[in-house]
């Protein structure tokens, strides 16, 4: 029964993808639609990422500084460790967790919303192909817009690791910043950034399609806001593991 | 003109339309009536193409829906113009935003042209004055006339309004009707009326279907529903002692509608 109910399902949303991945009617209005789902998606989220990451890349440096406290250990692993869990794993799973609630739910509300209210039927009866029209724009802006969000994320991180350095004295200015640059690997940003990719493709895809499909009314469109933050966290947490057994090992 | 031809429409095993053929003609205002759950809307959502019916036929001018492909149908959508019940309006435009939506979409004019159009069709539905306000600004009634002015945008050949008149005011109800009634008959439109409002019925009927338990029962319009003898139409339309007066009345005066 369940395993049915979940071919159903992927075999709809596969479905969905291929309608949402058509040729725009207009590409004007397409193009106009993306910058919109830029601002909406991607700019507005930055606050949040900048927050979120300051607090986290300082609470990261005091563990370090807490775990690794040996005389054994040099003292710029702070700085070396710190850097590497955020480049790895904090800046791109876990900031996409966190935007898979943000902008997820927001998606799936929207979509929803339009859905319940009978717009997404005015856009089919005109012969718009709604999933094009109104999923194609937020895929597309959000996994372009994605890797900057990461980008913000990873300096920011670092810099909140650096106020610790700065306003305590758990650890030498100087030693953080070296440890920060020692054993650098180039690699680990690119990583982030594949992940990233893909992280922002289910987060805007999973969400367009839980909206896309809501029936009922308003309870049923916080349902699947939700049902789409539930999925797509799974489906990252998934990822992330066959990524990176893909592009680490 | 818009023919149906026997289609038949069931959900979860229930069958809600049975064999149900009608003709909407070509500059009328052709409408279909009948009780909550006598399948209105399913079979106006079948004909629109947003549900498929298991059995028979849909003829726009001789086309048949159910035989086209998907360019076919997103062509012959191009011609239709649709009002929903809660006028699903785009919320993020303003209303000449929703208006100018179908032209940017589907024209090829220019930037000035499309707002000259969109303009008259917001002119023509008087709602000069409100064209850079919000949906969430403006009432139920000017919402209803928006999106009246969208579906026209495009000079459409086939207007289809899913119960204009519902959550209005009386005095509205009568502005709306009057003017889908205009637009028909000076456009030359094929407008299809899903509604269970009486006073429509009787003042814009110039063709009317009626829908009992999924079968079309009955056929024929505004004046000739006074001296029917179809036993659910008669208990449908005259439920109110209002209209059964009003029936009396003309009965005894044998004057029609007008």
């Amino acid at each position: 029964m369940i395993l049915n109910k979940w071919l159903a399902n992927t075999g709809k949303y596969c479905l969905f993808i291929g309608r949402t991945f058509s040729i725009p009617d207009r590409w004007g209005v397409f193009a106009r639609r993306c910058v919109t789902e830029v601002s909406k998606l991607g700019v507005d989220s930055i606050p949040l990422v900048i927050i979120i990451s300051i607090f986290i890349g300082a609470v990261c440096a005091i563990q370090m500084q807490l775990n690794t406290s040996s005389p054994l250990m040099p003292s710029y692993t702070v700085g070396l460790a710190t850097r590497d869990i955020v480049l790895l794993e904090f800046s791109n799973s876990i900031l996409c967790l966190i935007l898979a609630g943000k902008v997820g739910s927001n998606i799936a509300s929207e979509i929803g919303t339009m859905r319940v209210t009978e717009q997404i039927d005015a856009l089919e009866i005109m012969g718009v192909n709604s999933c094009n029209f109104l999923v194609l724009p937020k895929i597309t802006a959000f996994v372009f817009f994605m890797p900057i969000l990461v980008i913000f994320c990873m300096g920011t991180a670092l810099f909140g690791g650096l106020l610790v350095a700065v306003f305590t004295d758990l650890i030498p200015v100087s030693r953080y910043c070296y440890g920060l640059q020692a054993m650098f690997q180039e690699w680990y940003v690119w990583y982030g950034l594949i992940k990233s990719f893909f992280f922002a493709f289910i987060i805007a895809s999973v969400a367009s399609y839980f909206g896309y499909y809501v029936k009922g009314g308003a309870l049923e469109v916080g349902k699947a806001s939700t049902d789409s933050v539930v999925t797509s966290s799974i489906l990252i947490l998934l990822f992330d593991v066959i990524l990176t057994k893909l592009l680490l090992q | 003109m818009i023919e149906v031809v026997d289609i038949s429409k069931s959900f979860d095993g229930k069958q809600i339309l049975k064999d149900v053929s009608a003709r909407f003609e070509t500059g009328k205002t052709n409408l279909i009536i009948g009780q909550s759950g006598s399948g209105k809307t399913v079979l106006m959502k079948s004909v629109v193409g947003l549900l498929r019916p298991e059995s028979g036929q849909i003829l726009f001018d001789g086309r048949d829906t159910l035989k086209m492909n998907s360019r076919q149908i997103k062509e012959l959508r191009k011609e239709i113009g649709m009002l929903f019940q809660g006028s699903a309006l785009f919320d993020s435009e303003t209303v000449l935003g929703n208006v100018l939506f179908p032209l940017m979409m589907f024209s090829d004019m220019s930037r000035e042209e499309m707002t000259d159009r969109a303009m008259f069709c917001i002119e023509r539905v008087n709602l000069k004055g409100a064209e850079n306000k919000y949906p969430s600004e403006i009432s139920g009634g000017m919402q209803k006339r928006v999106a009246i002015a969208r579906a026209i945008a495009l000079n459409p050949k086939y207007l289809f309004c899913d119960e204009p008149n519902s959550g209005l005011d009386p005095k509205t109800s009568i502005v709306i009707d009057e003017l889908l009634s205009d637009i028909t008959h000076e456009y030359n439109i094929t407008t299809v009326i899903n509604t269970h409002d009486m006073n429509s019925v009787l003042g814009i009927g110039d063709n009317i279907v009626f829908l009992n338990k999924g079968r079309r029962e009955w056929v024929g319009d505004k004046n000739k529903i006074f001296t029917t003898s179809n036993e659910a139409l008669n208990e449908f339309v005259f439920a109110t002692r209002l209209f059964q007066e009003v029936k009396d009345y003309i009965v005894a005066t044998a004057e029609p509608v007008k």
